[in-house]
């Protein structure tokens, strides 16, 4: 499916595991920017945006490297978004299950593929920035983007790749921990 | 007349050969890293991962044609230097390094990711106290070799001091790092496992196995990748066949009533590049 923002309730039709695109304007967030706008205000639209975990490397006005960043950061400074409208959060390596409560009936997480970030780049152009005084990685950019290939990791509906992998992974290590050697004392 | 990094045109010498050498690490991945990569998107049996090894591939090939970095988080450097028993070790060679950092910074360019730990502050040029980490051990020629390692990856990686009787649970050790770090390390990961030494020598060590080519593994480093594998975590831990695409040991002697144990997590972003400075005469 190819989405494009500002997005609504066709995020709710997304399953966790389906292939999709984005489109359209998305907005950059780290950790400093989250705490600026949980204080500040948020320093755009949030109805129906895109939230990108993301610190890119930018010359001039043009983006050289825009890969996602660890989503699991975020997770206590996200639900501040979800209220106020944001219907898709783009990182990477998921996120809580209690983000994934919030996420119900509203939004879903999208995952890009960490470390491709010269592919994200060639993807975007460069729309604008916000709170450019926290420095490269962390401020708030603005940018548009042509069909971004993208994971549904965790969708509205309480599906999660993430946590279904990790529950498969953490019993096979239950069953490898005989072969691999006993727990140490 | 003595050489020396002092010299100005030493000096120069080692700016540039560390400027290059990570310019080179920072958007192009080592050919064995890409045959590693390529070999398991060959193997691999799960649709959402075989997406994943594509873009990761795609990826690799546009950055090294447009010269960028392959992923925004360039890291911070680690810096190993062999140092021929003609130069003098001197804190000029310190300075040359992070001259040459600060250069690859403003030039490539770097993202600026070095701060106060503390105030957070960043100092802008990838460089501060104790950054660029910097190795320095005696060998025939001068050489930099640069690993920038991404953060994602570092903040999985484990230390753990072992019982001197309790090599046999090495193996559960490392796969339990694998599953506790899940997709944010950015797998397919490679694993650069320490063993023996001290608590802070293991880690290093760890880091420095991250150097070794990854198209051989031995037996046991087989038998550890293979073990991680079984995890399912798959590329970007979205599930599939390849979770690490390689696991290097080093060891070292150690207490007898020790066992450090360190795994050193790295993303499939294994950058890493060297060059033999040229001394000028």
């Amino acid at each position: 499916m190819n989405l494009r923002t500002p997005l609504s309730d066709e995020v709710r039709d997304l399953r966790a595991g389906d292939r999709v695109t984005l489109s359209g304007i998305v907005y950059t967030a780290r950790d400093e920017a989250h705490e600026r706008m949980r204080k500040e205000g948020i320093p755009f639209n949030p109805r129906g945006a895109a939230v990108y975990h993301c610190g890119p490397v930018v010359a001039g006005d043009r983006i050289l490297a825009a890969g996602p960043t660890t989503s699991a950061r975020l997770n206590a400074f996200t639900g501040f978004l979800l209220d106020a409208g944001v219907r898709a959060i783009i990182g990477k390596g998921g996120m809580s299950p209690a983000v994934g409560e919030l996420l119900r009936g509203r939004a879903v997480y999208l995952a890009f593929t960490g470390g491709c970030a010269v592919l994200a780049a060639s993807r975007m152009r460069l729309r604008g920035v916000e709170f450019a005084d926290l420095g490269m990685a962390e401020a708030v950019w603005v940018i548009e983007l042509d069909r971004l290939p993208l994971v549904v990791g965790m969708d509205a509906h309480g599906g999660d790749l993430f946590a279904q992998v990790g529950e498969k992974a953490k019993e096979q290590f239950q069953r490898l921990s005989n072969t691999l050697g006993k727990e140490p004392a | 007349m003595m050489r020396d990094p002092a010299d100005p045109a030493v000096f120069e010498a080692i700016v540039r050969a560390t400027r290059d050498a990570l310019a080179e690490a920072e958007v192009r991945l080592p050919p064995d890293v890409i045959a590693a990569l390529e070999r398991a998107r060959s193997r691999e049996r799960n649709p959402v991962a075989r997406g994943e090894l594509d873009q990761i591939l795609a990826n690799v090939a546009l950055a090294a044609d447009l010269k960028a970095p392959l992923c925004q988080d360039t890291g911070v450097p680690i810096v190993y230097v062999t140092l021929p028993s003609d130069l003098p070790y001197t804190l000029h060679l310190h300075r040359a390094i992070a001259e040459g950092v600060r250069r690859a910074s403003r030039e490539v360019p770097l993202r600026p990711n070095v701060v106060d730990p503390l105030t957070r502050k960043n100092t802008g040029d990838n460089t501060g106290p104790g950054i660029p980490v910097i190795h320095v051990r005696p060998g025939n020629e001068l050489r930099i070799t640069v690993l920038p390692k991404g953060a994602g990856a570092e903040n999985v990686s484990r230390i753990g001091m072992l019982l001197p009787t309790e090599a046999g649970t090495i193996p559960r050790f490392v796969a339990e790092t694998v599953l506790l770090a899940g997709g944010r390390p950015c797998p397919p990961v490679i694993l650069g496992v320490g063993i023996g030494g001290t608590f802070d020598s293991a880690a290093a060590l760890a880091k420095e196995a991250l150097l070794l080519p990854v198209d051989t593994m031995d037996d046991f480093e087989q038998q550890l990748c293979d073990a991680v594998n079984t995890l399912g975590i798959g590329p970007m831990g979205l599930g599939g066949d390849t979770t690490a695409l390689a696991v290097k040991v080093r060891t070292a002697a150690c207490h007898t009533a020790s066992l450090p144990v360190a795994v050193n997590v790295q993303c499939w972003a294994a950058r890493r590049a060297g060059r033999v400075v040229e001394v000028p005469p």
